[in-house]
């Protein structure tokens, strides 16, 4: 009846009856979250340290075995940092920022991810996500103790879901039998198959690349750099090209890309995995398969992520290839995009229209993300001759000319995306750094003491940069935190330069994301309200 | 935006053109095709200006207009 997909890394959430399942009538729930992946457990905590009641469901009790995603972005941090997680991820993570290309046995190409100084977080880390979803999850106990309204329930499988104007039913199948929720909200964070997107018979449409994947993540004691180094057309020829990068625990990910026709179960045998991994480590190298997957990949996206009271989160809603780390990362920026929105909404704070911004912001985060890994897929599995011809021409060339290094194309990696031009944006009045604009997330600078996306913390902030803004108010039931910082303390050099450049003064409007709202030159409680309404999706507001 | 230069240019055409065919008939046409894709790199970089490397791609597909 409920059939396990697939064996669990962690059991963490075992089945236990709920109250709910004893009532005559459907319990109703102001949120609740179809999937315990990382985007659904992110979820649940954004919102549930806001104090908004959320229940997730999930058809397992616990964290699927195999490392899956593991490189996390320097957003990705921050925004978990926010949560209260980060650091635990960075403690485990290991740290790189260096990557190297080769083209057979050449080295064609280096790059730096350039950790410029002053953020509290590294450009990249590399994770098991395992790891990643139980900082998550022990963060949600944590937050449970301290009195969050947050509840999981495993061994939980929503069935049907039926959509209405006010509330959104839902039949949900338990080892003893299903019962009937209903939700106020309900956010799909159930994963690239999503199949509240199937029940709900919404599209997604894209493109599909023809080509498959063998991951083999080894154990190995191995001295090489903490590096991510990528092959095209590897001497070795265990794949048409590979990738290898290291993971906490002495876990190495190793990728071969093997083609559209490769027989999976053949290939998934651990003696001809294991051929393709003597090539290219060699006969004496001792390791230990820990897992093993063949994958293909696709890069698509729904139409709109709101559909009504039914919310898409994550792979549900898009999905890219794995190359630039763009797919568990984009999927926390859409929790980050979504948590205060919805907040707000379920407070009674914003109209419900805000979260059609949550749709036009992550449709366009999306759509960068498809942009790009669109471009590296086809360089790294050119579709014709003609392309293939070019993509050698780029990799031959960028041995010797340093021209046509920009063009090899081996991922383009993770950056946060600037909602440039969109409906919430306030006016953007200062001549200030392009990296801090309107729509963009706030770049990290050190403060006194610490950093400066710590101190903004998670409500609506005024950050004054020599000039004084209110410490706090409330304006039409938004509390905006204001901070005001002395522009000519020495110690403040580098968020001068992220946030004035060569202007002498700014007042920035910053949403709970993070994002820029507006920014001035000087500081006006007109100007701040009407951008704040703005940004909380509302009408014009006029103080008097 | 600077325009795609489409009156002649090269002070010595018809050296530059023997160059050319001299080169293009020592390869294979396989040969030729990679060393044609790196060629156009090599200039594409020269040129530099999107605007006027979209002009020449367009250029070169011949459309009536």
């Amino acid at each position: 009846m409920l059939q396990d997909r697939y064996s669990l890394a962690f059991k963490l959430y075992p089945y236990a009856r709920s109250a709910d399942q004893d009532k005559p009538k459907a319990a109703r729930h102001p949120v609740i979250v179809m999937g315990a992946g990382p985007i659904g457990l992110a979820t649940a905590l954004d919102l549930g340290r806001q104090g908004v009641p959320v229940l997730v469901l999930d058809d397992h009790e616990g964290i699927g075995k195999g490392s899956r995603a593991i490189c996390f972005s320097k957003r990705t941090l921050e925004i978990a940092d926010r949560y209260g997680c980060g650091s635990a991820m960075l403690d485990k993570g290991v740290v790189w920022s260096v990557g190297k290309v080769f083209h057979d046995d050449r080295q064609v190409f280096e790059f730096n991810l350039l950790p410029e100084d002053g953020h509290r977080n590294p450009a990249f880390i590399n994770l098991q996500q395992p790891y990643f979803e139980r900082f998550l999850f022990e963060q949600i106990q944590t937050e449970i103790a301290k009195g969050a309204p947050i509840e999981i329930r495993g061994r939980n499988r929503v069935e049907t879901v039926t959509p209405n104007a006010d509330r959104v039913a839902l039949t949900v199948q338990t080892p003893e039998g299903s019962y009937q929720l209903e939700a106020d909200w309900l956010i799909g964070c159930d994963g690239a198959n999503s199949p509240l997107r199937g029940m709900m018979g919404l599209d997604f449409e894209g493109r599909v690349f023809k080509d498959s994947f063998l991951i083999a993540d080894i154990r190995m004691l191995a001295d090489y750099p903490t590096e991510r180094w990528f092959w095209f057309e590897p001497h070795f020829k265990s794949g048409a090209s590979a990738l290898m990068h290291r993971q906490p625990d002495d876990i190495w990910r190793i990728d071969f890309q093997i083609g559209w026709d490769a027989d999976r179960k053949e290939e998934l045998k651990e003696d001809n995995i294991r051929k393709r991994l003597d090539a290219m480590l060699g006969d004496d190298v001792e390791y230990e398969l820990v897992w093993s997957s063949i994958y293909t990949f696709q890069c698509k996206r729904m139409e709109k992520f709101r559909h009504g009271r039914v919310i898409f989160a994550g792979d549900s809603a898009h999905q890219v290839s794995p190359f630039g780390a763009r797919g568990a990362n984009s999927g926390m920026q859409d929790v980050d995009n979504l948590g205060w929105k919805l907040g707000l909404v379920v407070q009674g704070k914003a109209p419900e229209s805000l979260l059609d911004s949550y749709s036009e912001e992550r449709v366009y985060g999306a759509e960068e993300n498809i942009r790009n890994s669109t471009r590296s897929t086809d360089f790294i599995t050119p579709k014709s001759k003609n392309s293939y011809c070019f993509r050698n021409a780029v990799l031959d060339l960028s041995e010797r000319f340093e021209f046509a290094r920009p063009f090899v194309n081996s991922g383009r990696l993770s950056v946060p995306c600037t909602y440039d031009g969109l409906s919430l944006n306030g006016s953007d009045a200062v001549t200030g750094p392009a990296r801090s604009r309107v729509g963009s997330a706030c770049p990290d600078a050190p403060v006194a003491g610490g950093y400066l996306l710590d101190m903004l913390g998670t409500e609506f902030v005024l950050l004054g940069l020599g000039m004084d803004v209110p410490k706090r108010q409330e304006i039409d039931g938004i509390i905006v935190k204001g901070i005001t910082l002395d522009i000519n303390d020495p110690s403040l050099e580098l968020l001068r330069a992220r946030y004035l450049g060569t202007a002498p003064q700014a007042v920035y409007l910053i949403r709970p994301d993070q994002h820029v709202a507006a920014r001035w030159t000087t500081y006006d409680d007109n100007d701040v309200a009407s951008a704040l309404a703005r940004a909380c999706g509302k009408e014009e507001l006029c103080l008097a | 935006m600077p325009r795609l230069i489409t009156t002649p240019n090269i002070g010595r055409a018809d050296a530059f053109y023997e160059r050319l065919i001299d080169v293009q008939d020592s390869l294979s046409e396989e040969e030729s095709q990679s060393y044609n894709a790196r060629l156009i790199l090599i200039l594409a970089n020269h040129i530099g200006e999107l605007g006027v490397l979209e002009q020449a791609l367009e250029a070169a597909q011949l459309k009536r207009p």
